[in-house]
């Protein structure tokens, strides 16, 4: 198939239009319809990864369309090591969200067009290989969201879109400007009017100026990713977000903030990344514990959910900004593995709010006795979460520790107390929503598990396993990719140092 | 290799059977299937050993095969391979986890014979999880692969002890105690993590094969094992984490038998064992593991001594058995310490198992000073419980009473070993004999304390559950016969097996301070053992046999109350780390989240906002306050700047 990843991005953006289309009122054609287009999407990230060749370091699929030439500005679009299985993510997560908003009632065929809008808008951030590009999808996915949590969330979605948006938009803002800056820059260095990533890298540029454009593309990637202390826009909005919406936002969108970081922060910026890299480190650090101790407090299911991604991002920067290969992948692993699990775990939050109108983890309590399939389901999705080896989520919190140690023993060591503190909330909700004697919320009829949702879980599930006992399918694939870059990452410090 | 991987996958897959479709199961099939898996395990690895003890000596004097079943983490040129190691150690404790697992099993369906399907099926899933998991710690050939073990071992003792899951308590056991393991496991991690930044792999070949890898790197060389220590002080709950395996008997008693007596709990002290390479190039790092030992053995023999839940007086019992393997350990004696690790699963699941045969007769009681006089209606869980307590209190040519006092021997005489340790080991034999035999006689003895109803119903257990025990009682009692002293015979089979596992302790790196100690004769420290044993048992017949008054007289004196009270409550650990880390770290995580949380992180955007808005207050005419025009102005720019890019305008 030609242009595939064109494909993979606008097929669910453009069909998700084309729902529009069909007459309001026929639920059931909508809803097969979204379905097959999901599906489709599915299918494609499925075969972009059966293509993708593994042992090669550069962009692959690439396709070009030139857009405005004089100011080097193109369609241009490409897949490597570092995006493949953050696109496949991204599909998997996309069927997963129109899923679970399956039995929503209203207004189903915006709904599921905004569901596949963010996909497709995240497909292209992630495939773009233009900075404008890039930036475009970037922004672009902001706004199905937007309205996702405006239209269909909680009762204080209202301040919870306002704080998002605002913080978002500053981010942005300060990334466009750098934007702006860089690519004079780069025409000043290299002679090339060219928004084309390629032509970004390897610059010399002094430190001072690195410094500054480092920090305005960092501030909006870390906002992104909600990295402590700029997350606190993040639990209000995962909490009020609709489930569909959360899915997407924690479990890909958020992972632009990091890919970011990995594809821009740190290949473009070398001199600053080095010099940035103990307070980033400590910052990385910091939400990891600071996450962590405020998921071990939350009240409510998603809160704690909330705070116990922040932990995982803070895991994930501080993998990448160990600016070790091991680090690395542990890094890019844990956007990939806690996108899984977290999409699982805000899928359980979601259908048991369905059954039992309550988020609170004090009302909740003894839902494996009614729901004997949630138990069974369940579990591995919090064992990924708290690093139990067999599980994906080991083998990236063991790489991105690994990575830690080598930079630091002490960021290493103070990483592993996350071994501690995530079990500590994990199993403190497996204890709260699972266990013990029935909780208040549990009076009513709770039917376990319906065939839609076991299929969603049970996938997710299996892509835990399979990932935990066979992690080389995707570090194999991830390798080439991530050593080239940080041999570029390292080359022009070496000269600096000289 | 192949047959080591059968012994895995059997069990395995048996629990995913169980698991998936248990409900479909009847009970027999699933009970039977699952004993049959492990019974196939066993025969594995006694196949596997048979492959061991054909095996040539290798040039260092080892006996091994190492293979790599596939690659599982690889990066760059670093290939963590999922490794297997069968050598004397790994064959034999694999042995032990499933002939010991084996007939649990067997007596598990009995025991376990009142629940419904699903829950009868879910239980044996998670006992051939607990199988499958333990195997795999043993026979793992690289500390990821033994990481592997460990967490998934803690990971089925969590679902284990929890599973009566609507009881409140046992959910909390559960999670206690996997938390305290992920305590140690914080210290395992790291040291495995020091190993792989300094020698980029973390095969046992690589690493273990050389006692001299970490001699001459300085700190390193304590720092790791040390780090090592802490997972197994977990695992084997050593003092200061020994606070999860009491409450872990709040799991069905077979699994308090399996994993919190004979073998899940050995790990640690197998660990240690695994890695005495790195271990004995330290001397500080083997005093501090001889001191945890001995100070654990003696603490948890103290609170044994006072408390009357049978099983928690075997719980305490278990940790301070395992202080004494901890104290062969860091002396040095690595063969002894494997020797009690081997007679201890015996008895110590044969005493829980008769605990178990008890409380099934009884209705679920477990308070010993409710009961007496089972002696009479129980016989076989009487004999057979009897002959546990005979080895655990040391008494003359049980297996116990060998295995106990080449610990202690080679405490004193060992060049790691010191006076101290073996008097503090001594000490604590003498609280053993007494809490040991206070147990059998409060429980079987004298006139029973029962309600008339109660007592009436109280019959001997079914013969899927007495034959486990009789059959663990002739191997509790016979297992001495493979480990004489060596001043009775030349028939050693347990040291010869074992021999070519354990390197000897370096020359010269101990101060040679036990000259003096060496002098003491083998027949007069196994004297000292017999005379304790029996001054042990005569005391508590005299006591609690013949209800004397001597306990409510010494209850008089405020001093032995004040005792009484700090054994009762167990040195107040658990109070202490509840204030500190469970309610004191949750207090100050809620200050957090309430005033610098939602204080001041969540309004620095708000102030951030409120400057912008006292800046464009000329802008207010666009605050329309509809979020549809924001919307529309927002496309509007978009479409603009586009059209801009784009050469339009």
């Amino acid at each position: 198939m030609n242009h595939l990843l064109s494909w993979i991005i606008w097929l669910p953006v453009l069909g998700g239009m084309g729902l529009m289309a069909l007459p309001e009122g026929r639920a059931k054609a909508a809803r097969a319809a979204a379905l097959a287009l999901a599906l489709a999407e599915m299918a494609l990230c499925l075969l972009l990864l059966a293509r993708f060749d593994g042992s090669l370091a550069g962009a692959q699929f690439s396709e070009y369309l030139p857009w405005v030439p004089a100011w080097g500005l193109g369609y241009r679009l490409g897949v490597d090591g570092i995006s493949v299985f953050l696109v496949a993510l991204n599909g998997l997560l996309g069927l997963a969200a129109l899923l679970a908003a399956w039995k929503r009632p209203d207004h189903w065929r915006a709904m599921a067009m905004l569901i596949l809008a963010a996909e497709g808008a995240a497909q292209g951030a992630f495939l773009a290989r233009d900075v404008v590009l890039f930036y475009l999808f970037f922004e672009a996915s902001l706004i199905p969201i937007y309205l996702l949590i405006g239209v269909w969330g909680g009762e204080k979605r209202v301040a919870a879109t306002t704080r998002f948006l605002l913080y978002t938009l500053f981010g942005s803002l300060l990334m466009l400007a750098a934007i702006l800056v860089m690519y004079f820059q780069v025409r000043t260095l290299t002679g090339k009017t060219s928004f084309d990533m390629a032509d970004w890298q390897g610059l010399t540029l002094p430190l001072g100026y690195q410094a500054w454009l480092f920090g305005a593309f960092f501030l909006a990637f870390a906002i992104k990713a909600g990295l402590f202390p700029l997350h606190s826009w993040l639990p209000e909005a995962y909490r009020q977000a609709p489930v569909a919406g959360v899915i997407l936002l924690a479990g890909s969108l958020a992972k632009m903030g990091s890919y970011g970081m990995l594809r821009f922060c740190l290949p473009f910026f070398p001199l600053a990344a080095h010099a940035a890299q103990p307070l980033v480190a400590g910052l990385a650090l910091a939400s990891l514990l600071y996450g962590a101790g405020m998921a071990l407090v939350q009240p409510d299911f998603k809160g704690l959910l909330s705070y116990a991604s922040v932990s995982h991002m803070g895991l994930c920067v501080l993998g990448l900004f160990s600016l070790d290969l091991a680090g690395w992948q542990g890094g890019l692993l844990t956007m990939v593995n806690h996108g899984v699990s977290i999409a699982a775990l805000f899928f359980v939050a979601g259908l048991l709010w369905e059954r039992l109108g309550t988020d609170e983890l004090s009302r909740h309590g003894g839902a494996y006795a009614r729901m004997p399939a949630l138990g069974l389901l369940l579990l591995p999705a919090a064992f990924s979460f708290m690093g139990v080896p067999g599980t994906n989520g080991f083998v990236n919190e063991f790489l991105s520790l690994w990575g830690a140690f080598q930079y630091r023993v002490l960021a290493g060591a103070l990483g592993a107390l996350g071994l501690i503190l995530g079990a500590a909330y994990m199993l403190g909700l497996v204890k709260k929503v699972m266990l013990g004697p029935s909780g208040e919320a549990m009076r009513g009829p709770v039917p376990d598990l319906d065939g839609r949702e076991r299929l969603v879980l049970g996938a997710l599930v299996l892509v835990i396993f399979v990932a935990g006992i066979f992690p080389n399918l995707l570090l194999s694939r991830m390798g080439p990719s991530l050593s080239q870059s940080l041999q570029s990452l390292t080359a022009p410090v070496a000269v600096a140092m000289k | 290799m192949t047959s080591v991987y059968w012994v895995l996958f059997l069990p395995l897959a048996m629990a995913l059977v169980n698991r998936l479709w248990g409900g479909k199961l009847t009970r027999a099939m699933s009970g039977v299937l699952s004993s049959l898996a492990v019974g196939l395990a066993l025969l594995f690895s006694l196949y596997a050993f048979s492959r061991v003890a054909d095996l040539p000596l290798s040039d260092q004097g080892s006996r091994q095969i190492f293979g790599t079943l596939y690659s599982w983490i690889s990066v760059g040129g670093v290939n963590l391979g999922f490794s297997l190691l069968l050598d004397p150690l790994s064959a034999l404790m694999a042995s032990l986890v499933a002939g010991v697992g084996l007939l649990i099993h067997v007596y598990s369906i009995a025991y376990m014979g009142g629940e419904d399907e699903g829950e009868f099926s879910r239980y044996f899933a998670y006992l051939n999880f607990f199988v499958f998991s333990m195997l795999v710690l043993v026979m793992a050939g690289s500390f990821l692969v033994m990481f592997l073990g460990w967490e998934l071992v803690g990971v089925s003792s969590y679902l284990l002890i929890g599973f009566y899951r609507g009881r409140e308590s046992a959910v909390k056991a559960g999670v206690k105690a996997f938390l305290v393991n992920r305590v140690g496991d914080f210290g395992f991690l790291l040291g495995i993590l020091a190993l792989l930044v300094n020698y980029h792999t973390l095969d046992f070949p690589a690493i273990l094969g050389n006692p001299g890898l970490l001699a001459g790197r300085g700190a390193l060389a304590t720092v790791v094992p040390l780090l090592l220590f802490a997972g197994a002080v977990g695992k084997s709950a050593q003092v200061p984490l020994h606070v999860w395996l009491p409450d872990a008997m709040e799991g069905p008693t077979p699994v308090s038998a399996l994993m919190h007596a004979a073998t899940m709990v050995a790990a640690g002290v197998f660990m240690v064992l695994r890695c005495h390479a790195l271990f004995q190039a330290s001397p500080a790092a083997m005093a501090t593991v001889a001191w945890t030992g001995v100070a654990t053995a003696f603490l948890a023999a103290s609170i044994a001594l006072v408390q009357t839940d049978i099983k928690r007086v075997l719980a305490y019992s278990t940790i301070s058995q395992l202080g004494y393997m901890m104290l062969g350990a860091g002396v040095g004696a690595y063969t002894a310490a494997f020797f009690h690790l081997f007679t201890h699963a015996f008895f110590k699941s044969l005493l829980f198992l008769g605990a178990g045969s008890v409380m099934h007769a009884m209705g679920g009681e477990l308070d010993m000073t409710r009961m007496g006089g089972l002696k009479a209606r129980m016989p076989v869980t009487y004999w057979t419980f009897l002959a546990g307590a005979l080895c655990l209190a040391g008494f003359p040519l049980t297996s116990g009473f060998f295995s106990k006092d080449e610990i202690l021997r080679q405490a004193l005489v060992s060049p790691g070993g010191s006076p101290w340790l073996w008097l503090a080991g001594t000490l604590t034999a003498v609280l053993t004999a007494v809490y040991a035999f206070r147990l059998v006689f409060k429980v079987f003895h004298g006139e029973t304390r029962m309600e008339k109803d109660a007592w009436d119903h109280v019959h001997e257990s079914p013969a899927a559950m007495t034959l486990p025990m009789v059959l663990l009682a002739a191997a509790a009692l016979l297992a001495g016969l493979l480990g004489l002293p060596e001043s009775w015979t030349r028939f050693q089979p347990f040291r010869d097996w074992m021999a070519p596992a354990f390197f000897d302790l370096p020359a010269g790196l101990m101060p040679a301070a036990q000259a003096a100690a060496q002098a003491v004769p083998d027949w007069a420290l196994l004297l000292l053992a017999s005379a304790i044993a029996l001054g042990g048992l005569a005391f508590c017949w005299r006591v609690f046999a013949r209800h004397s008054d001597l306990p409510s007289r010494l209850m008089e004196s405020p001093a032995a109350r004040g005792v009484h009270a700090l054994l009762w409550n167990k040195y107040y650990f658990d109070e202490a780390y509840q204030a500190v880390f469970v309610d004191g770290f949750r207090g100050l995580c809620r200050l957090v989240w309430r005033f610098v949380d939602e204080g001041i992180i969540a309004n620095l955007v708000d102030l951030a906002g409120s400057m912008a808005e006292a800046a464009g207050s000329t802008l207010t005419l666009l605050q329309t306050g509809y979020v549809r025009f924001y919307l529309g102005a927002f496309v509007l720019g978009v479409v603009l700047i586009l059209a801009m890019l784009a050469g339009l305008i």
